[in-house]
């Protein structure tokens, strides 16, 4: 049996993948390790060293940015995730009716339009907004957020309820409960591993987004992604290496919870 | 009769109005704040360029024209826009260098997964996707980190005594593909890997039992079968390296350009609001075609999606 | 079910009062990137109780496209002196009278009476420098006082150089470098200019910002940039030596000015009134080592800067200076187009 040929395997793709593999974790290895040193440059090593950490923490710039970014990604999400679950129930599970091919084709309108070709059309029409209703607070970068989260909010919940069954609620129904509470007691609690998925999405794509909050944005309004593409161009020292760090063990924590809710589904 | 056809048809009619009414939040949003300012932008790309920016309501097709034409500073003659074709070009080739080398990577990579035992199978997609939600401009920054002059790269090189002097890499079209190839890497993996997961290797037994050599049954069998996965990756790296704003900025050292920077050029320094609008529509349509193309492509290929 | 509704319309309320809060005591500067000393700002933080953000642009063209759109929520802005009587032009500018301010006595008089703001009635001096040469002296040993180093590089130079993305500056020393004047409009020069332009760029490595950390670190051997950034940059790399070009060298002046439709005026005022004394002036200049116009303020620099080749002129390189004015709008018409036929 030593030597049997196995249909599946083809020459060199292992190599190949343990290559890939090596390709994305390497760089950001380096990245998280160099957030450790305890020397200013960013070639030398100085040492393992907390003091970018604490640099970073104590950076009044870097403090708003970060929690402007939650606001921003709470409220995107949020209001994502419910426009989306109303437009998932409304789209899925039903015989086709005129105008569902156009509301599907315009939820998903934001992922095939280039990003920044968003961005400067934002620019154009809300520079003209906050000019005439005299407000520029972070409402618009709220608003341009939850655009484009609707759509990722909108996929793993579109999904859940696809796979749901449809007796359960026609059984509530039959034993005279309300739409709403069919809806209530029925739909949402079986609907909400896809809500709590969908959010997730959302507020991760909302927390990572450079290039619509970069043109959106008013004065002292950079979140966390646009604060370190200023600083990425300039003096890089390791406290920015730090906050991507920190800011990268976020983002593998909620991937890692929205892997096994995702996971304990299937 | 009549009126039970007719209160059937009224019930409809109101379970199609709840659902619009449902739906609205949604679609009103995407509207406001995604799709309604692309049509004033169509509209700016047709009016004259103000002094320091923005647009004056005159009409004018000087944006469109000044996409692909020039007249010259100094004896007026009318030529090409080398300058933005120059750009142009580099963005649609190094895109289609980005999408080819994600998948001479990614093909072999996502097929090492499909043929993982299954227990194991989920860690390898979870270690895609960790990067994969991970900051664009994170991962830009890693990279930059490792092939600038005194980055991680030339270290090596250097000290494996491959070269002696660091190669220059950082702020050249190099930069922007390693970086691109990088950052876009997984969208390639997860699509392929989608695909490959439900391949019959039956099929595969059965070519070599008809004696077909591994390349054989890879070029006759596998491709054909995962096709839709190729076609879905290619797209999803394309588009959005096309469109790519961010990783020429951070690695292209504000020469080595893209599309997307060149847009943003005008509605700054460039002061041409029209010329911008007017490019940003066209990378807009080269995206939709490739989308089309997609779209065809999936249709052939059986409608299977998912 | 009580618990829950009090948690939400907690987070709500959380949510709500950032969403809201900026309004009393903030003050949000719009300024070159890596220009503002931190320490300056905490300092006026301190004194005034006032929140303030500090958000970057990278060029004078940026400033204005953004403020020009409207909306743009900023209360104090930092334009160069040739560029301010664009800002008042155009009307972005509030005529705030810094001029009968306390601390205005503290102006130097070289800085009063300046032909883009007469009296300063609208502008108030941050820092002002000069783009110059800076060089790796361990990889070049030659001339670093001219321009040649970036416009005809020598080869050992080749693919290693930095040029500022400054419209204005890089014309200017490149108008100087074949014989010009600055704002000449003479279309044989011009076309020179382009041409010459055009035929260094593939030669350089960038154009971008990031001097004061890639000079040092050698993933530059030359840039041509502002003098206040190559002095950082020869402080952590003792290699780093700074060159005036021969041939002419732009000097420019940035200077605070309140917006006409700022939120924080008051906040604003306080703020030109407080850079104009020495004390503070002095942290903006230890912070970016740039030359501050204020009086008194040689006092309270850090001792690197007192005869810094950077900032102390050679006599015979004094008469190469020559303050970059505003063009009429023709000119810088002609000029922005060779600019965009350079950047391709």
């Amino acid at each position: 049996m030593a030597n049997r040929f196995d249909v599946r395997s083809q020459p060199g793709f292992g190599t190949i993948a343990i290559f890939t593999f090596a390709l994305l974790y390497l760089p950001i290895l380096a990245l998280v390790v160099y957030a450790f040193n305890g020397s200013e440059s960013l070639t030398v090593w100085g040492g393992l060293s907390l003091r970018w950490f604490v640099a970073a923490s104590q950076n009044d710039a870097v403090q708003d940015a970060a929690l402007r970014s939650f606001i921003v990604a709470i409220w995107a999400a949020g209001v994502a995730t419910i426009a989306a679950t109303m437009a998932a129930i409304a789209t899925t599970r039903v015989a086709p009716y005129r105008g569902l091919a156009f509301k599907y084709a315009f939820i998903n309108t934001p992922l095939m339009v280039p990003e920044i070709v968003t961005a400067v059309a934002l620019l154009i029409v809300f520079s003209r907004v906050k000019v005439w209703t005299g407000y520029s607070g972070l409402g618009y970068l709220i608003l341009a957020h939850t655009a484009f989260c609707i759509p990722f909010a909108y996929l793993p919940i579109r999904a859940r309820l696809e796979s749901m069954d449809a007796s359960l609620e026609r059984a509530a129904a039959d034993l005279y409960a309300t739409p709403w509470q069919a809806f209530r007691r029925v739909t949402l609690p079986l609907l909400r591993p896809g809500i709590i998925a969908g959010f997730m999405l959302a507020f991760v794509i909302s927390l990572d987004d450079v290039v619509i909050t970069e043109f959106v944005k008013s004065g002292g309004q950079d979140t966390l992604p646009t604060y370190m593409l200023g600083q990425i161009r300039r003096t890089v020292t390791p406290e920015v290496n730090a906050i991507a760090t920190a800011f990268l063990a976020l983002s593998i924590l909620l991937v890692t919870v929205f892997f096994f809710i995702n996971r304990k589904k299937a | 009769m009549g009126s039970a056809a007719d209160a059937a048809r009224r019930a409809e009619s109101e379970t199609t109005r709840r659902r619009w009414l449902l739906s609205a939040p949604a679609l009103v949003i995407i509207f406001v704040a995604a799709i309604g300012p692309l049509f004033v932008m169509l509209a700016y790309s047709f009016m004259t360029k103000g002094d320091y920016g923005d647009v004056k309501p005159i009409f004018s097709l000087d944006g469109w024209f000044s996409v692909l034409l020039q007249r010259d500073i100094f004896d007026d003659t009318l030529s090409l826009a080398d300058a933005n074709l120059i750009i142009m070009w580099r963005s649609l080739s190094l895109s289609a260098i980005t999408t080819a080398a994600t998948l001479i990577l990614g093909f072999p990579t996502a097929y090492f997964i499909a043929t993982r035992p299954r227990e194991t199978r989920e860690m390898w997609v979870f270690l895609v996707t960790i990067p994969f939600w991970t900051n664009l401009l994170i991962r830009t920054f890693a990279m930059q980190q490792v092939i600038r002059n005194e980055g991680i790269l030339n270290s090596l090189l250097m000290w494996l005594r491959v070269i002696n002097e660091p190669l220059p890499i950082m702020y050249t079209d190099w930069a922007v593909l390693f970086g691109m190839v990088y950052v876009y890497l997984p969208l390639m993996v997860l699509p392929l890997y989608a695909s490959m997961e439900k391949l019959d290797f039956r099929l595969v037994e059965a070519g070599y039992d008809l004696y077909a050599g591994r390349l054989a049954v890879l070029r006759r069998v596998i491709i054909p079968l995962v096709k839709p996965g190729i076609v879905a990756g290619s797209i999803l790296v394309f588009i959005p390296s096309l469109g790519a704003y961010v990783i020429p900025r951070v690695l292209g050292g504000g020469k080595t350009m893209m599309l997307g920077n060149l847009i943003e050029l005008q509605f700054g320094a460039g002061r041409n609001w029209p010329l911008g609008a007017a490019m940003s529509i066209t990378l807009m349509a080269v995206v939709m075609i490739a989308l089309l193309f997609y779209v065809r492509n999936a249709a052939r290929a059986g409608g299977g999606h998912g | 079910m009580t618990w829950k509704m009090k948690a939400a319309a907690a987070a709500l309320a959380i949510l709500g009062s950032v969403g809201t809060a900026a309004a009393e005591g903030a003050l949000n500067i719009y300024n070159w990137g890596d220009y503002t000393s931190p320490e300056m700002i905490k300092k006026f933080e301190q004194k005034y109780d006032v929140k303030v953000t500090v958000t970057d642009y990278d060029s004078n063209d940026t400033a204005l496209a953004k403020i020009r759109a409207g909306g743009h929520g900023f209360d104090i802005v930092v334009p160069s002196a040739n560029y301010i009587p664009i800002w008042i032009k155009e009307g972005l500018l509030l005529e705030s009278r810094p001029d009968q301010m306390e601390n205005f006595k503290n102006v130097d008089e070289r800085w009063v009476n300046v032909p883009w703001d007469p009296g300063r009635h609208y502008s108030v001096p941050w820092q002002w420098g000069f783009s110059g040469i800076g060089i790796n002296k361990k990889m070049y040993s030659g001339d670093i006082n001219t321009a040649a180093i970036f416009l005809d590089p020598p080869k050992e130079l080749v693919g290693k150089i930095n040029v500022e993305p400054e419209m204005n500056d890089v014309l200017f020393a490149a108008i100087k470098y074949l014989g010009g004047e600055w704002c000449t409009d003479d279309k044989v020069l011009l076309k020179k200019v382009r041409d010459k332009l055009i035929e260094a760029k593939p030669k350089w490595l960038a154009m971008d910002y990031s001097v004061t950390e890639k000079l040092p670190s050698g993933d530059y051997a030359a840039v041509y940039y502002w003098n206040g950034a190559i002095m950082r940059a020869r402080l952590k790399n003792p290699d780093v030596a700074f060159g005036y070009p021969k041939e002419g060298y732009p000097i420019f002046m940035d200077s605070a000015t309140i917006l006409k439709d700022a939120k924080n005026v008051e906040n604003a005022k306080k703020f030109l009134n407080f850079i104009m004394e020495p004390e503070n002036a002095a942290l903006i200049s230890a912070f970016a080592k740039y030359a501050n116009g204020i009086k008194g303020s040689a006092a309270f620099l850090p001792p690197e800067m007192k005869d810094a080749p950077e900032l102390v002129i050679p006599a015979q390189y004094e008469k190469a200076g020559e303050f970059l004015k505003a063009c009429s709008p023709e000119v810088s018409q002609l000029y922005a187009r060779i600019w965009t036929d350079v950047n391709k």
